[in-house]
């Protein structure tokens, strides 16, 4: 039984090994001295160890992670996975001090943070990167607080266990009651290496799949549904690129089978500092049987709305208070979004008493909805309010494909595509709906013919589910938004892919093929950004060094984020106010998207007068 | 800065890769003398651009090589689907013909994978292929696959007891099971035809113009 290092309560910090970093009299550990060993070399520790004070020392090192029978290569940091949790407070100092004990250059982004550009983290956009042996220096003076976390920005480090929780404590009094906390960092562990990975999905399409469909399958699809995919040359299961069982999933390190177990009293307000740090996999998560509040998306408070199970994309964070009133052990159960797998951990009042987790689910399906072809509204379950933004209505019954107005499509228990004539040959790269500024090529197997604003929308697989889930449009921010400008100008950005090829890009443009041509602003212009996704699946779309208001119908109470996940078929807007100077990374988060070509740099201009 | 933002485009959809797969590597039980076959193909390049290359060739035990071939294309993503491929073809049997390679590889609607392409030998005859593959998942690991060739010259070829028109046909249906994708044994049948001038040819040769091979062999990549 694994006991969490993260059992703090609120009023009782811990400053453990933070004091180790500074102390230079003192023995060193392994992974201070580089002494790991070389793959294969020292075990990596699990779980989270606490680093605060004015300076924070990171060491990044190789070393052997294993979990429930399985064991491999892993990129540790202080000799974690994942590495430290560096808790900070809003309006101090700190240095952060990285060194790297790779024999490969590495970097740390630190991810959500507002800080200077050139130490944001990004080797060739933002810095050189850090050679081995080399220390790089961060000194930030903290504007902000929230729930972050950092991570790799080079090669695919990431995906080996360069990653780790950031906790910046407010200045003043925190808007969120709670009386003990848990860090909730889900991510992925595999003992593959992330460059044979990469390589199977470019050469064999739905290479990590078991859940393709076969002539013995049970999925709830017609011959004629089957036909048309086929005749589409697309699946309807292509949901999560990698996925169980390549991946174990993980909760702060933690296998299903290692037993994580998090303590409670009964009747505390328990805040879960729930933080995607994987590479590839989207979570439904929930507590069955106790219900999450959302407080805080992104690192940014917001207004308390009650789920009961949220998806959680790729590099965003939810905070959510859960009260246990009774004493037990609840599972903290977060499902992969294509259901192969689980990440698990329990809160519980006793130790060693386990949750039961809830069995996976059917795996979802793809729908014409996801190829944008939908003409409905998913305003999905609470809030109705439409978002902003005016959509051009397609007739669809002249179409030939209406659909009812009653239940979204895919879920099993709503396919909707049966009710569509699917028989007129719709063509579903029709090139001339796309803007001059896409570049069309074999890089674009798909072209949205009518993608719709789905932030209503909770996630693939969750929109038939019987309880409360989470949707964009229920985020509204807790403070009003201090940028009441209207957007200078809008600008539209199209989010490209070629399944079969497993090729990925903004506008049809690799980043490998843009090089020199970032996307530019001026200083403090304010631009309104519309995500096309003309691919089928969900991107998570991080812009670095700014927050961006999502445009989801709150009106001065839009959420401000770091990253959006733009629905299949799709599209999404933000506005953000460009008022941090310098080169920043704009990218998909799913990590092997990101390395196929799914990037560009963004550009904001210094303001006149500056150095 | 330079060499690290060079890098880092480089790295971010600039990939090469090096694919081989040994599509059908197989024992061929007969009437006769039993025989076997080999079916490989690989590339190394880009997402536009590779370098491709091909071989096949079969024969029968005890014999020589009844007809072999190696290819080497360039081949360049023309469409999300297809790949357009040129470069030579050298028969290393027989009269050792060199030919110019005109074709298209890729996924058709319905997911045939297909392999169509025109020869032009150094005697000046215009040959072609075209080869359709079918993966048919019976589960996660069992596929069913069916496979049509056909092989057209446009003017007899006698030195190659090759009749003008439809040259042969062939049809195949395979059963593999996929261990891990990249190793899949299977069995299977395979019905070869000559038909026209070619089947004329085989009939004065002595041969049969119709043979069923049983076939054992093994799919994989890497």
């Amino acid at each position: 039984m694994t006991k969490s290092n993260l059992s703090l309560s609120r009023r009782r910090m811990i400053t453990s090994l933070a004091a180790l970093s500074g102390a230079a009299a003192l023995p060193m550990p392994a992974w201070a001295t580089g002494n790991m060993g070389r793959h294969g070399g020292a075990a990596v520790g699990k779980g989270i160890h606490e680093l605060s004070g004015p300076k924070i020392d990171l060491h990044i090192a190789d070393g052997r992670f294993a979990t429930g029978g399985r064991s491999g290569h892993a990129i540790a940091v202080n000799g974690t996975v994942p590495g430290p949790l560096i808790r900070l407070k809003e309006g101090e100092d700190v240095t952060l001090s990285v060194h790297n004990m790779l024999d490969v250059d590495s970097s740390v982004h630190w991810h959500g943070l507002l800080l200077p550009f050139q130490f944001d983290g990004v080797p060739g956009i933002s810095f050189p990167g850090i050679k081995p042996g080399a220390r790089f220096d961060v000194p930030l003076r903290l504007r902000q607080s929230g729930t972050y976390w950092w991570h790799s920005h080079s090669g695919l480090q990431e995906q080996m266990g360069h990653y780790g929780p950031i906790i910046i404590d407010p200045a003043g009094p925190d808007p969120v009651a709670y009386d003990r906390e848990h860090i909730i960092l889900l991510s992925e562990f595999t003992p593959m290496h992330p460059h044979a990975i990469m390589k199977k999905l470019k050469v064999s399409e739905g290479y990590f799949s078991r859940q393709k469909t076969s002539a013995s399958d049970d999925y709830p699809l017609s011959a004629e549904q089957r036909r048309m995919w086929g005749r589409m040359r697309m699946m309807p299961t292509d949901i999560a690129d990698v996925s169980a069982p390549t991946y174990t999933y993980l909760i702060n390190g933690h296998g299903p089978e290692d037993g994580l177990e998090l303590p409670y009293r009964p009747g505390e307000r328990v805040r879960l500092r729930i933080i995607n740090g994987s590479a590839m996999t989207f979570f439904n998560v929930r507590l069955p049987g106790l219900p999450m509040t959302v407080v805080q998306a992104d690192g940014q408070n917001v207004q308390p709305v009650a789920v009961d199970e949220l998806q959680i994309g790729v590099a965003e964070t939810y905070d959510v208070i859960v009260t246990p009133n009774a004493a037990g052990a609840f599972a903290i159960a977060a499902e992969s979004m294509d259901r192969s797998g689980m990440a698990q951990a329990t809160l519980t009042s006793q130790p060693g008493r386990k949750a039961t987790f809830p069995a996976l689910r059917d795996p979802p399906l793809l729908s014409m909805v996801d190829m944008g072809h939908g003409g409905m509204d998913h305003g999905g379950s609470g809030d109705k309010a439409g978002p902003a933004m005016d959509h051009s209505q397609m007739d669809h019954a002249a179409m030939g494909h209406a659909m009812p107005e009653a239940s979204p499509a895919s879920g099993h228990d709503g396919h909707d595509m049966g009710a569509m004539d699917m028989s007129g040959g719709m063509n579903m790269r029709d090139t001339s709906l796309l803007p001059a500024s896409v570049k069309v090529g074999p890089g674009i197997d798909m072209v949205s013919m009518n993608p719709q604003d789905r932030t209503g929308y909770p996630g693939l697989g969750l929109e038939g589910v019987p309880h409360r889930t989470l949707n964009y449009r229920m985020l509204k921010s807790l403070a009003m938004d201090h940028h009441k400008r209207a957007p200078d100008r809008e600008m539209e950005l199209h989010l490209t892919g070629n399944m079969e090829r497993y090729m990925w890009s903004f506008d049809g443009k690799k980043f490998s093929a843009v090089g020199d041509d970032p996307i530019r602003f001026g200083h403090d212009e304010r631009v309104r950004v519309k995500l096309v996704n003309d691919t089928m699946m969900a991107h998570p779309i991080h812009l670095h060094g700014m927050f961006f208001e999502l445009v989801n119908g709150q009106g001065h109470h839009q959420p401000r984020k770091h990253t959006v996940i733009v629905q299949p078929g799709s599209s999404a807007t933000f506005d953000v106010t460009t008022d941090e100077p310098g080169d920043w990374a704009f990218h998909c988060h799913l990590l092997y998207h990101m390395h196929a070509g799914m990037m560009q740099t963004v550009s904001v201009a210094f303001p006149e007068g500056a150095a | 800065m330079r060499p690290s933002r060079e890098a880092l485009y480089q790295e971010h959809g600039g990939m090469q890769l090096f694919w081989f797969q040994g599509d059908r590597l197989e024992y061929r039980a007969r009437a006769g003398e039993d025989g076997y076959l080999w079916d490989v193909q690989g590339y190394y390049g880009g997402d536009i651009n590779k370098f491709w290359f091909k071989s096949e060739g079969e024969g029968a035990f005890g014999e020589a090589i009844e007809q072999a071939e190696i290819q080497a294309l360039y081949s360049r993503a023309i469409a999300p689907f297809f790949d357009l491929q040129a470069g030579v073809r050298q028969d290393l049997t027989g009269p050792k013909r060199t030919h110019a390679v005109i074709g298209v590889q890729g996924l058709m609607p319905y997911m045939f994978e297909i392999d169509a392409a025109a020869f032009l030998s150094g005697k000046g005859d215009l040959t072609a292929r075209i080869e359709a593959e079918y993966d048919q998942r019976l589960s996660q690991r069992l596929i069913l696959q069916p496979r049509a060739e056909v092989n057209l010259s446009a003017q007899e070829i006698p030195e190659l007891d090759i009749g003008s028109g439809i040259d042969n046909i062939e049809l195949g249906l395979r059963l593999r099971y996929e261990i891990v994708p990249e190793f899949a044994p299977y069995v299977g049948i395979e019905q070869e035809w000559k038909l026209g001038g070619s089947r004329d040819f085989a009939r004065l040769a002595g041969e049969d113009p119709s043979v069923t091979n049983y076939v054992i062999g093994v799919r994989f990549w890497f």
